[in-house]
């Protein structure tokens, strides 16, 4: 049953800033943020206003399209501020948060005990629910429908991506009451991916109820979409549903502490950073207390919650996204270079051997946000798929999405793909084509068409 | 660079929008992206940090991956035009020096033609100047005789940007190899300046020189069509490349040195380069087979050194825009550029250099060997669907 997958296209870059093995706790922040933007497709309507009082737990807005998925405060406090952007979209309800987090209570039983309605009712109530996510599209998991298979990724191979084995040692009950719980919410497998190579955690290991499949590869092995692709593809009309490990444990906790307790353990990584290590710390945190104590070095930088190649920059004064275990500083690379294209190149990475920095393989590179170029049509060909585990055509699949043909998108695959898919195709692009915010198009374009 | 980026700073407005010279904005901006990689910053989402490769870096290694073509063909002009006076001790600086006298104005020709286009084209259609023809204003003096007039690569450079690359949208949307399309248009409007026996060596005599008894200025294909079996020079003279032809593909050895660099650099495909040779041996290995005429009975090794098989191999079918785009069909477009190469050889002694028009016909058909190959990848999609829905 279990599959034993090698990925053999991929990229793994190696930057400077990998966090230390341990963990500081600081007090928590005064401020928290639920950040709408964080969640594909989703059109946000409110259920609190400015001064109101909240727990852990109360729901702060809810999805127009399903009224019963509800996005919950992480903390207790008051609501202070409702950011709005252009054409009056919510981009952040900030709380500010109790001195002792005061929680919400909810049901707390064992799930095995529970039938489907039972949890996912508990789920939805408690605000929980959005960290189950599904393919196609990448969107919250719709709770009436159910999918053929759930996967979870044990490992993450993003550059500088937390170690989930650090984050997610020993083994914490609350991972398989939340596969427990996960279980009654499909007919097929909970597909649990773990890396092929080195040691995985015995939570991983030990849990039960589960397929555990072993792959290995360069990243983006250890990105669910890939392992989807390989293990239950996801064909039209077809919903497989995916979580992130430590999310799991925020479902187990709720079921055995009837309580949204969103607690997270994050890697401060990145170059910039004087003293990367990891944080524990709960879900919208404002993230300056944590970077301030990581302490940065001079010059202009960016900050970004989420992975370096597809999360979202923030400012110093931004929160951690919803889904993110990670934070990453890196230089501002807005400096012009003289005959930079000309220059050999020994510091500059490349996938290619077009820079002399291929004489050290083994080197570590500190990469600014740079272009490093202009954008320009497809000229090479053949640089995406070295990135792109899938067997689907990505180059092709961009073009349909730049025609609006949306009959040839399905084609080609669009089912099985979100942004993250595309990161390396991005990184490596010659022509700095924007491949994730094309996917988006397109899968915000097939979304509208069948909705 | 301090001053020069102050430079640039303080005349930019005038380009930019409400500026005086705001209509020349490509050209300024040609020059300065230039001189210096801009200060372009990744979006605020995706990905946040891009590989250092950019288009120009990608062109000026195809570039310098020709010089080695580029140097060898100067010495080849001279060598071959002494060798035709029958000056046989000229040194080596003295070819080199009458072949860079020979070639320097056709290359020089070809750029500025071919960039006086594009920068035109630029300020019409207010796009930015593209690193295209930094490529191919290269490959298009490698590929012309060395007395081909210089009105005429003009010309026909003129053509080919606009009609092979322009017309379509520009870098990256061509059919056609621009090169190609420049050496195709030369070789129909103008046959007498690319075919025969007169124009591939220089033979200017100066004075108290002459041309020597009983040469032929034809190429060895030439030669081998007019079924003059013992004027085919041996496989390694062609290999080493000490034969009259096009400036810069008569050495294989050079094109070898170009595509060892284009391939570690991992710009170049190895996987067009190998089926092209691949397609061309087995072709000549099958002609062998039969024997019926001085071309079919050319060894599939001695193929492959002449003319300008290997240069089309390394340099023209390797072009990304207009080869096929998907693996798959790499291989196959490579395989029949290579059969084709030798079959129009072989079969129609009036183009002995079937290279072009066989890498021209292929690139006109991999949108369709891609169309298959992509179709090919969506029935498996459609297939894998299938035992669900039974189920």
């Amino acid at each position: 049953m279990s599959a034993n997958i090698k990925i053999k296209k991929g990229l793994n870059i190696k930057l400077t800033g990998q966090a230390a093995l341990s963990i500081a706790s600081l007090p928590l922040p005064e401020l928290f943020a639920i950040k709408p933007p964080d969640f594909a497709g989703l059109t946000p309507k409110l259920l609190v206003k400015v001064g109101d009082e909240v727990l852990a737990g109360t729901p702060l807005i809810y999805d127009k399209n399903n009224e019963n998925i509800k996005f919950s405060s992480p903390v207790s406090g008051e609501v202070v501020e409702i950011l709005r952007g252009g054409k009056r979209r919510i981009m952040e309800i900030k709380i500010l948060a109790d001195k002792e987090i005061k929680y919400a209570s909810f049901t707390k039983a064992n799930p095995s005990n529970l039938d489907r309605k039972e949890i996912t009712d508990n789920l939805l109530s408690s605000g929980v629910w959005p960290f189950i996510r599904q393919r196609p599209f990448g969107t919250v998991a719709n709770p009436a429908e159910t999918p053929k298979s759930i996967f979870i990724s044990a490992f993450d191979t993003n550059p500088l991506a937390a170690d989930l084995n650090f984050t997610m040692p020993g083994d914490d009950p609350n991972f398989q009451t939340g596969i427990n719980a996960l279980k009654k919410l499909t007919d097929g497998n909970i597909h649990l991916n773990i890396n092929n190579r080195g040691n995985t955690s015995p939570v991983f290991t030990q849990a039960k109820g589960v397929v555990i499949n072993k792959i290995s590869g360069p990243h983006p092995a250890g990105n669910v979409g890939v392992q989807i692709h390989h293990i239950d593809p996801v064909n039209k009309g077809e919903i497989v549903w995916y979580i992130n490990p430590q999310d799991v444990l925020i479902i187990g906790r709720l079921f055995n502490e009837g309580r949204f307790d969103a607690s997270r353990i994050i890697a401060l990584t990145g170059s910039q950073v004087k003293n990367p290590k990891y944080y524990s710390t709960v879900l919208g945190a404002s993230i300056k207390n944590i970077v301030d104590d990581g302490g940065l070095e001079d010059g202009d930088h960016r900050i970004i919650s989420g992975s370096i190649l597809s999360g979202s920059q923030v400012s110093i004064y931004g929160y951690l996204g919803f889904y993110d275990s990670q934070l990453a500083v890196i230089p501002e690379g807005n400096e012009f270079e003289f005959m930079g294209w000309l220059a050999p190149g020994f510091k500059k990475y490349s996938m290619s051997r077009a820079f002399f920095s291929w004489l050290q393989p083994k080197k570590e590179f500190d990469i600014d946000t740079n272009l490093h170029g202009e954008e320009r049509p497809f000229v090479m060909t053949g640089q995406y798929e070295k990135v792109f585990p899938m067997d689907i055509y990505p180059v092709q699949l961009l073009k349909s999405i730049l025609i609006e043909d949306i009959d040839m998108m399905e084609k080609l695959g669009i089912y099985e793909v979100v942004e993250e898919d595309f990161a390396l195709c991005e990184f490596v692009c010659t022509s700095k084509i924007k491949s994730q915010e094309i996917i988006r198009r397109g899968l915000n374009m097939v979304m509208k068409e069948f909705s | 660079m301090k001053p020069l980026r102050k430079l640039l700073d303080k005349i930019k407005p005038n380009f930019q929008k409400g500026g005086k010279l705001e209509k020349l904005f490509p050209a300024f901006d040609a020059f300065e992206t230039f001189l210096f990689v801009p200060d372009h910053t990744t979006t605020a989402k995706g990905a946040h940090i891009r590989d250092a490769i950019d288009l120009k870096r990608t062109m000026i290694l195809v570039v310098i991956s020709l010089i080695p073509c580029l140097l060898f063909g100067m010495w080849n002009v001279g060598y071959q035009h002494h060798l035709a006076l029958g000056m046989n001790d000229a040194s080596l600086i003295d070819n080199f020096i009458f072949g860079a006298i020979k070639v320097m104005p056709i290359v020089i020709v070809s750029y500025g033609s071919g960039l006086g286009v594009e920068f035109i084209f630029a300020i019409i259609r207010k796009h930015t100047i593209n690193e295209g023809f930094l490529v191919s204003g290269m490959l298009i003096p490698l590929v012309m005789p060395v007395d081909v007039p210089l009105w005429m690569v003009a010309v026909s450079t003129i053509f080919a940007v606009i009609i092979g690359k322009e017309v379509f949208g520009g870098t990256g949307m061509n059919i056609l190899n621009p090169a190609l399309t420049a050496r195709a248009f030369l070789f129909f409007a103008y046959p007498t300046k690319i075919s025969g026996d007169v124009v591939w060596i220089n033979t200017s005599a100066g004075k108290g020189q002459a041309i020597v008894d009983g040469f032929s200025g034809a190429t060895p294909l030439g030669n081998a069509a007019a079924g003059l079996a013992d004027k085919i020079p041996d496989t390694m003279q062609s290999f080493i490349g000490l034969i009259p032809g096009s400036i810069g593909e008569t050495s294989t050895i050079a094109c070898l040195i170009g595509a060892a660099i284009l391939l570690y650099t991992g710009i170049g495909s190895w996987r067009i380069m190998l089926s092209v040779f691949v397609g061309g041996y087995l072709m000549a290995v099958i002609f062998n087979l039969f024997g019926l005429n001085t071309l079919m009975q050319i060894t599939p090794l001695h193929h492959l050194v002449l003319g300008g098989f290997a240069f089309g191999a390394i340099f023209m079918a390797t072009d990304p825009v207009s080869a096929a785009q998907t693996t798959a069909g790499k291989y196959i477009y490579g395989f029949l550029i290579g059969m084709f190469a030798i079959l129009f050889r072989v079969f129609n002694p009036a183009y002995p250099e079937g290279m072009m028009l066989a890498i021209l016909f292929m690139n006109v058909m991999a949108p369709l060997i891609d169309h298959y190959v992509v179709g090919a990848n969506i029935k498996r999609r459609l297939k894998r669907a299938k035992p669900v829905k039974d189920a």
